[in-house]
């Protein structure tokens, strides 16, 4: 089984950390892992703000270079909804588009999914509250929406689940937006502001020493806030929990 | 042309009162929860809804003709107007050839996107609005800033103030008991004095030709109950084909739109009263435009219940007003830019794509997806900020060259860590207005990886 890993563009630039540690994690199954050099952007910054053309061209080339891979693994929720829900648009006709679409997962996604380990050798001794990002909530089902009546479910804490001496946070809005929303960070900064502060008051009240979640964005943008408002409280990206003591 | 971001800044800027207002509309969304977790068969009563819905739509022509013919069977009165002004001037045709000066309204969205009350107070007719919310707003001169609840955005204060001036009230006694009751004396004169009623439409049903109007104050009732003139203006795709398929959406609605099991009054009109006059407006005002478009029709599904409002993280933060268009929210956003993209423009931005309103809809309205659409209709008629445009052409370009991007990336991670600090963060960056950069790293995760791989 050969995995091509996206790394999102500005994980690769900013979070190399966290990438690292979503490899180590990948090759820590036994898995063979390629990371191929060529890579850039998913196209969803473009597409989010209306930009058809710009991502279709992104698209094309995300589809090019991952088609030949048997699993498309990529940390980040909303990239991979991206491909998953948007891209049929841009190019349905390609080859080896549904290929591409039906096999790229969000890292947790396919670690539950697909890998299945029943244990995982690494402890966590704090408080976590878990930032259900939107796209991989509400799109990619990683858990049970509030919205729905549904059994209740959570792919990212039946991961973290496996990780010794983690207790978790219980929030009062449990799948609530944090603000960032790609462009919308900046092109209605107010609301975005006002809502990243929101998440942070529910994780400090429930008690959450550390907000993890799959997507960096999200905990990019609300470490962010903790750092101008110099808040009691940190973000994890979750493959940085899950490779704590991996060399 | 709307501006949600700025209005939508000023009205976050009271920080107290934007958290006073997020936290009345999640109560809201609170009890609707557990309204729809303590119904088993919540989503296959939203797959049904939807199947009607989508199946009328479909056929809303045959529905529609059904309707009218059925209707007038029980001598109601059938109108069609194509647009707002049509709708206007039918009901005031209707007022004046009963001699009716005095017109008692219950709450419809449809004549307030039709500016009905202006247009009758110019020609002389005494229009009251008698939902309560709505006539407070109407006695500020303020459009409903919610669709369900339409003073959402005053809080108990501005309504003992607003009495105060306009009723008479006892100067500072903003008690909410008090206020409700000095109303329904003001709202029972006027209810008694009205020569005519107009309601809106819930639910019109096609094989009856009769209509129902969901209220929880009973004010539609005493309307169209004392005077003997009783107009209905309904938009058209508010039609539903049968009689059974109505429980579906009652079930749905109260509960979706205030977490009740059901609206106090759920109320069945299929003939005028006994020598009195029953009048329907089918009203098309864009809503055929909408149903010939495939990415949008879904939105015609709509049975304006306002929870797509009540979830919306930045309609509960922003306020009803800044969206500046008769129907607010996610649903507002989406019928805005379908109907008037040039001037609703910034409508489909004011949301993260967070797509909770498309799965709280009772009805399945595919509302984030239909505003991520509407993006790329904003770019097409050319109405994207030239700037951010241009970023994002040039960002697109940059992304086809890996090279230029990584050698980009490194010369930022090289001059970000030593920029003066009001160089970083000037007027241009403004994500930093209120929110730190992330530290810039020494090396890319690609730089990492190759080192590694050697």
């Amino acid at each position: 089984m050969k995995i091509g890993l996206f790394i999102p563009c500005f994980m690769n630039e900013l979070y190399p950390e966290a990438s690292m540690d979503t490899l180590k994690i990948l090759e820590s199954f036994g898995l063979d892992v390629d990371y191929p050099l060529e890579q850039t952007c998913c196209g969803q910054p473009m597409a989010n703000t209306g930009c058809a053309h710009e991502s279709a061209q992104l698209a094309k080339r995300f589809v090019e270079i991952f088609k030949h891979y048997d699993y498309i693994v990529a940390p980040s929720g909303s990239c991979v909804s991206m491909v998953r829900h948007h891209y049929a648009q841009f190019v349905s006709e390609m080859e080896g588009f549904e290929h591409v679409q039906k096999n790229t997962y969000e890292l947790i996604e396919f670690i539950h999914d697909i890998i299945k380990p029943d244990h995982l050798n690494v402890s966590f001794p704090y408080k976590v509250g878990i930032h259900n990002s939107c796209h991989g909530h509400r799109e990619l089902g990683l858990a049970s929406m509030s919205e729905c009546h549904a059994p209740a479910f959570s792919k990212i804490k039946d991961i973290l689940d496996l990780v010794s001496d983690i207790s978790f946070s219980t929030l009062e809005r449990n799948d609530e937006c944090c603000g960032f929303g790609g462009t919308f960070a900046v092109s209605e900064e107010a609301m975005s502001v006002a809502m990243g502060r929101a998440r942070l008051e529910d994780h400090i009240k429930a008690g959450s020493e550390y907000i993890t979640g799959v997507d960096m964005s999200c905990l990019m943008h609300m470490q962010g806030l903790i750092d101008r408002d110099k808040l009691p409280i940190k973000t994890i990206y979750i493959a940085q929990i899950l490779a704590k003591g991996l060399a | 042309m709307s501006d949600h971001p700025k209005l939508a800044e000023k009205f976050a800027s009271n920080t107290n009162r934007m958290k006073w207002h997020d936290k009345a509309l999640w109560f809201v969304r609170q009890k609707r929860d557990i309204q729809a977790q303590s119904l088993p068969e919540w989503e296959a009563l939203r797959d049904k809804a939807d199947a009607i819905k989508t199946h009328t739509l479909a056929n809303l022509d045959h529905y529609l003709s059904a309707f009218e013919t059925n209707a007038r069977k029980r001598d109601i009165e059938v109108h069609w107007a194509r647009d707002a002004q049509e709708h206007n001037k039918i009901v005031l045709d209707i007022l004046r050839r009963n001699g009716a000066t005095k017109l008692v309204k219950s709450k419809s969205m449809l004549t307030e996107e039709c500016h009905l009350n202006p247009f009758l107070e110019e020609n002389g007719i005494d229009v009251v609005d008698t939902d309560l919310g709505e006539r407070i707003v109407q006695l500020r001169h303020e459009p409903p800033s919610h669709i369900v609840l339409p003073a959402i955005h005053l809080k108990k204060e501005d309504v003992g103030t607003t009495f105060e001036k306009f009723l008479h009230t006892q100067k500072g006694n903003s008690d909410p008991t008090y206020l409700t009751h000095e109303a329904r004396k003001h709202l029972r004169e006027k209810f008694l004095g009205a020569d005519a009623a107009l309601t809106g439409v819930n639910f019109a049903i096609s094989e009856t030709g009769g209509i129902v109007v969901c209220t929880n104050e009973g004010n539609a009732d005493l309307g169209a109950s004392l005077p003997k003139l009783h107009i209905a203006s309904m938009g058209i795709e508010k039609i539903i084909p049968r009689l059974k398929d109505l429980s579906v959406f009652t079930r749905l609605l109260a509960r979706s739109a205030t977490g009740q099991p059901i609206t106090t009054y759920t109320s069945h009109y299929h003939s005028p009263q006994h020598e009195g006059e029953m009048h329907i407006i089918i009203v098309d005002n864009g809503r055929s435009q909408i149903l010939g478009n495939k990415k949008y029709v879904k939105s015609l599904q709509c049975i304006r219940c306002g929870a797509c409002l009540n979830t919306c993280p930045i309609y509960r933060r922003s306020g009803g007003y800044s969206y500046g268009y008769t129907i607010p929210g996610p649903i507002g956003s989406t019928l805005g830019a379908s109907k008037a993209i040039q001037k609703n423009a910034s409508l489909p931005f004011a949301c993260s794509l967070c797509a909770s309103c498309s799965n709280i809809c009772p009805v399945k309205v595919d509302l984030h997806e239909q505003l991520y659409l509407h993006r790329q209709d904003v770019v097409d008629a050319g109405l994207l900020d030239k700037t951010k445009h241009r970023a994002l052409k040039m960002a697109t370009w940059v992304m086809k060259h890996p090279m230029i991007m990584d050698s980009g990336g490194k010369i930022a991670r090289k001059l970000v860590p030593i920029l003066p600090r009001n160089l970083l963060y000037s007027k241009f960056n403004v994500w930093g207005k209120n929110r730190e950069l992330p530290p810039f790293p020494k090396q890319s995760f690609k730089e990492l990886y190759k080192e590694r791989k050697k």
